[in-house]
């Protein structure tokens, strides 16, 4: 079970988060016309990295905050975790 | 002559103490501290099962979880419990065990026929035979296979004990009380660590309580204790026996299981019987020692063959002596000490040594003994089936592939040494890529992946002098790298012999005139033989030997053979080991009990239960409940001997024709506040919010961004910036999650803030033609009328002092209101408005009668709303705003989405008018197709219409709008039922949905 920072709320143990997949993801503008190829980007189309990768989590069990958690795939070593406005 | 092998005065068992137990329906007698194989060897008991596959007769071959054999089905506390390991079990009165893998008995044992048969099962034995024709597999093939094999028999009882979770947090965590764990373990606990010390038997110590050594002048176990007392003392040391550390898992979190009850003879209603411990620590310092290897020969399963370090353990811990004939076969210097410990208690042994003439400190004081030693010989094979009589023994020749003579010498046991293998398991688990150490041919630990290291035998180390110089020396590091302090700690003086390297002897050579199967793994029954066939038939991948032959598979993992099957491997491949590489190390390291797992989440704990605060109601009026997500929910109030269709159509035509009473608690209730609450809504849902007035209410639909649809609902506008929405009770939390990613992620800017609501307020539906009348009574003082409060209006009003909202919203399709007051008052406001509504013939309903009354309406629920289908296929075309953008619409466009033969929901009535049919059958043109028979859709949902007399269903169909008036089968195969049907309408009844506006 991973061990995670909540931003927010400090370590917490993996079962109090749900996964929320690739953060680099940026939803397409809203009333912009768009191309099917670049829509199906968004909605579908995920690299599925090994290695490090910058994902989003929600502390369901805890604060209810989004956050991105940057962790290695293959290892699952967590390098950072930061507030959905902070880099990381 | 009961315990006729216990030596007098030895041992560290209770002898004031005498337990009584059973073993195959006979008594017998141990002593306090026996484990049930001691107490068993005590009486001479050697034949303790049958083998897996052959059904050869077994015994003791270790003394702790190294044993592959001593597997027993054991009866205590009226609780049977298959495969436990005789020799980890401690004797406790009453307790009854009985051999596995053998009928009739284990004396007896028909399935030994296997044993003749052998050479018709050879290694891939199942795979060769079960192939073919594949109709034999469920009639005759898998019942043989289930029968022939399996170990003992799981019970089918509930189980009775009581099993917890333990959550524990701790700066260091030391796996093993043996010499490298207490020196470790003490070392940070004098820096003020947070220290657990885990020790899986009951006695700590390690190899200290059977090695010959002295620390500081104290006995190996005396200077153990020592240091236990010590620990014990320090309140920021935490000492757990009977804990096994079976797991090491991500993040530095070990999971350990902990015997507590099982060797109690009395204990309170809440001990546990066992516990399960998740340990989340800084450090882990893994001392979990090393098993040793046995040599591998002929016939070497036969009862009387042991481990040297057992027959030690059995003679020093237990008092035990295992033969009064010992033979001891051995490739290195610590089986002398077995020797030796034999001829302490008066009984003469024979060393067998491959080695040629040795002159180390052990071996000499094994001579200077008297003890006879045969330098440059091996066992060939042991002789005696239920129990060995004697062994075939030869001169090795110079490169040890062949004897010079042989010769046979009487033994009642032989006790083999093929040195040493460190337990890397939890170091491999954790990440930990191992390494190959040639000097002991055997794999250790290398570089660490998370915060581990591993010290003493564990790690190849096997001197006491540094392995305790090492576990001082890691935990003073630990300690450093948890709160930087330094401690000097003196590394006591350590008297131990020296030991001389072993040899490279690991299996026995057969001279061509001897049959013999040679063992390699024990518990699976895989020989010599077995390995050298897969690799002859092109298996070349050790993970694929292992397969192939079940090397290692069985529940002892291959403690024992492992490294054999790997030495022998690479023999035969002439490669060296670490070339052939090692097998998947995985948790857990021995076999846990389900309860363990499970813990307390059992019967009601298994999930959380969630009430209304009408639940007691419900109960007193004959409720059947049904699960919704963790809500218990009325399916149906029972009056009589009512079915549940006899009880859901009344209840359904009490609504249509009166007035009836639904709890509708349990729909998720979300608050949305902030001024952009208005511009948040009209991107969630697919349908316009804009222009929406306060004290409305509007019915929403909300997508997925790939255009299914997630949820629906209605939301009221109770005030300019505050919104209540309501979800479907299964998706409420899902919805939430939802609207907070939008909210936190992609559109931040706006001013919103979204809570749950759903446990404030409780709900109940008023619904059918007099539930006006009935809303009139309840709240006198406000105007209920169509004109003031009309279809999809809100008003806050006064329930006999109690704060209430009403909605004018409707699923059941009639005239309907749903009114919240706060939790607290919920049984208030259901008493009330049944003992009002009493005159206009309310009756509760249940979700059966709810559903029949959505389902004639043609309204779309959850069977619908699955995840598979956009707003087209539900008919909410008149939902999807064209002018705004919303999540998902863009999926909307996609050309799949936009065909004209999409699939649609249709309504379905029997051809007969009678014949109900099942939810999840397929519609198809004709039912005597042949197969696959091409699907045309699937009925989401079933009832039988009450406005009708006649069942109906709803269905989603392909191309369902060109279909109306078409006939096609419903078959269930399930169900065994085919039934025809006519596609007609979904809204089968009200179609202008006139009553829910009256």
């Amino acid at each position: 079970m991973l061990y995670i920072k909540c931003p927010f709320c400090g370590m917490r143990s993996q079962n109090e988060f749900a996964y929320g997949g690739d953060a680099s993801v940026k939803r397409p503008e809203l009333n912009k016309e768009i191309s099917n190829n670049e829509w199906d980007d968004f909605v579908y189309n995920r690299k599925s990295l090994r290695g490090k990768h910058i994902e989003l989590w929600h502390h369901v069990s805890g604060c209810r905050q989004w956050f991105k958690v940057q962790r290695d795939t293959a290892t699952h070593e967590i390098f950072k975790t930061a507030k959905m406005d902070e880099q990381i | 002559m009961s315990q006729a092998y216990r030596i007098k005065d030895k041992g560290y068992i209770n002898r004031k103490k005498l337990i009584n137990f059973k073993f195959n329906g006979k008594n017998y007698t141990g002593f306090e501290g026996d484990t049930l194989a001691s107490a068993l060897l005590a009486n001479g008991i050697h034949l303790i099962g049958r083998s897996f596959k052959y059904h050869r007769p077994r015994g003791f071959f270790a003394a702790g979880v190294d044993e592959p054999n001593a597997k027993l089905q054991v009866l205590l506390n009226g609780h049977s419990e298959p495969n436990v390991n005789a020799t980890e079990i401690e004797l406790v009165e009453g307790i009854s065990a009985t051999s596995q893998n053998c009928w009739p008995s284990v004396k007896f044992d028909i399935g030994a026929i296997n044993n003749l048969l052998n050479k018709f099962f050879p290694a891939g034995f199942y795979y060769k035979t079960f192939m073919w024709p594949k109709s034999f597999w469920y009639r005759i093939y898998e019942p043989f296979i289930r029968k022939a094999a399996g170990l003992g028999v799981a019970s089918i009882e509930k189980d009775k004990e009581r099993y917890e979770h333990k959550f524990e947090y701790c700066d260091l965590l030391v796996t093993g009380s043996g010499p490298a764990g207490l020196s470790s373990a003490y070392a940070a606990a004098k820096s003020g660590a947070k220290v657990i010390l885990a020790e899986d038997k009951h006695r700590f110590g390690g190899s200290l309580l059977t090695d010959d050594v002295s620390i500081d002048n104290l006995s190996g176990k005396d200077w153990a204790d020592k240091i236990i007392s010590e620990l014990k003392e320090m309140p920021n040391v935490t000492i757990k026996n009977r804990s096994q550390v079976f797991g090491y898992y991500d993040h530095n979190m070990l999971v350990m299981f902990e015997r507590v009850g099982d060797h109690l003879e009395k204990k309170s209603k809440f001990t546990p019987r066992q516990r399960l411990w998740y340990i989340r620590c800084k450090e882990v310092i893994l001392s979990t020692g090393s098993i040793e290897r046995p040599i591998v020969f002929g016939n070497n399963d036969t009862p009387g063959v042991m481990l040297a370090s057992g027959a030690k353990e059995y003679m020093k811990v237990y008092g035990v002596l295992v033969g009064t004939k010992p033979l001891i076969f051995t490739n290195n210097d610590s089986a002398y000490e077995t020797a030796i410990e034999f001829k302490n208690n008066g009984v003469d042994p024979l060393v067998i040594d491959s080695r040629e003439e040795q002159n180390s400190e052990l071996v000499n004081e094994a001579k200077n003994k008297g003890i006879k030693i045969k330098f440059n010989h091996a066992v060939i094979k042991a002789n005696g089936y239920k129990k060995v009589n004697s062994a075939l023994i030869g001169e090795l020749n110079e490169n040890k592939s062949e004897y010079k003579n042989t010769n046979i010498v009487e033994c009642d046991c032989i006790c083999v040494s093929g040195f040493w293998t460190p337990s890397v398991h939890l170091a491999s688990q954790s990440g930990n890529k191992l390494k190959f150490k040639k000097e002991i041919d055997a794999f250790i630990p290398d570089k660490s992946k998370q915060n581990e290291v591993t010290v003493g035998a564990a790690n190849g180390d096997f001197t006491l002098g540094s392995t305790l110089n090492a576990g001082f020396k890691a935990g003073t590091a630990a300690s450093k790298k948890i709160n930087n302090k330094e401690i000097d700690i003196q590394v006591p003086n350590v008297n131990e012999k020296n030991h001389k390297a072993h040899d490279k002897f690991w299996c026995s050579p057969l001279p061509k005139n001897i049959k013999a199967k040679r063992f390699v793994d024990f518990q699976n029954d895989v020989s010599v033989t077995d390995i050298e066939i897969a690799l002859r038939e092109g298996y070349r991948s050790i993970e694929h030997v292992k397969r192939y032959t079940t090397l290692g598979m069985a529940t002892d993992q291959g403690r024992t053979s492992n490294l054999n099957g790997l030495q022998l491997v690479s023999n035969i491949e002439n490669k060296i080991v670490p070339e052939v590489g090692h097998t998947t190390f995985r948790p857990p390291f021995t076999p846990v009990t389900i309860g363990t797992i499970v813990g307390r989440e059992v019967g009601k704990h298994f999930m959380p239960t969630r009430l209304t605060p009408m639940h007691e109601w419900h109960e007193k009026n004959n409720a059947i409940f049904v699960d919704a997500g963790a809500w218990k929910r009325p399916r149906y109030y029972k009056i009589g001997n009512e079915t549940m269709l006899e009880a859901a159509k009344r209840e359904a035509k009490n609504v249509r024709e009166k007035v009836g009473i639904c709890d509708v608690t349990t729909l998720g209730k979300i608050d949305v506040k902030g001024p952009d609450a208005a511009e948040f809504l009209n991107r969630v849902y697919t349908n316009a919010w804009m222009k929406l007035p306060v004290g409305k209410a509007r019915y929403g639909v909300m997508l997925r961004e790939d255009g299914m649809v997630m949820d629906d609902g209605t939301t009221t506008r109770i005030s300019e910036n505050h919104y209540h929405m309501t979800t479907t009770t299964a998706q409420a939390a899902n919805v939430l999650s939802h609207l907070e990613y939008y909210l936190q992620i992609v559109w931040p800017d706006l001013n919103v803030n979204v809570v749950s609501t759903t446990e404030q307020w409780a709900g109940a539906a008023l619904a059918g033609p007099k539930s006006r009348e009935v809303l009139a009574k309840l709240f006198p003082n406000i105007d209920v009328s169509n004109e003031t409060l009309p279809f999809m209006g809100y008003k806050e009003a006064d329930l006999f002092g109690v704060p209430a909202k009403i909605f004018r919203i409707s699923f059941s399709g009639e005239l309907a209101y749903e009114i919240n007051v706060q939790s607290d008052h919920g049984m208030f406001m259901w008493e009330k408005m049944m003992e009002i509504g009493k005159e206009f013939g309310i009756q509760p309903y249940g979700t059966e009668a709810l559903s029949t009354l959505r389902i004639e309406m043609g309204h779309v629920a959850g069977p619908e709303l699955d995840g598979r289908t956009i707003p087209y296929d539900v008919s909410l075309d008149g939902m999807v705003s064209k002018k705004k953008d919303f999540i998902g619409k863009r999926s909307l466009t996609k050309s799949a989405f936009t065909q004209s033969d999409r699939q649609k929901i249709v309504g379905l009535i029997p051809t007969d008018r009678k014949t109900s049919i099942p939810e999840g059958s397929h519609l198809v043109e004709d039912k005597n197709a042949k197969l696959p028979n091409p699907k045309l859709g699937h009925v989401s949902s079933s009832c039988w219409s009450v406005e009708n007399n006649n069942p109906f269903s709803l269905a989603i169909l392909k191309n369902g709008k060109n279909m109306i008036g078409k006939k096609l089968f419903a078959v269930s195969p399930l169900k065994n039922k085919s039934i025809e049907v006519e596609v007609i309408s979904s809204h089968y009844v009200d179609h202008e949905g006139k009553r829910v506006r009256s």
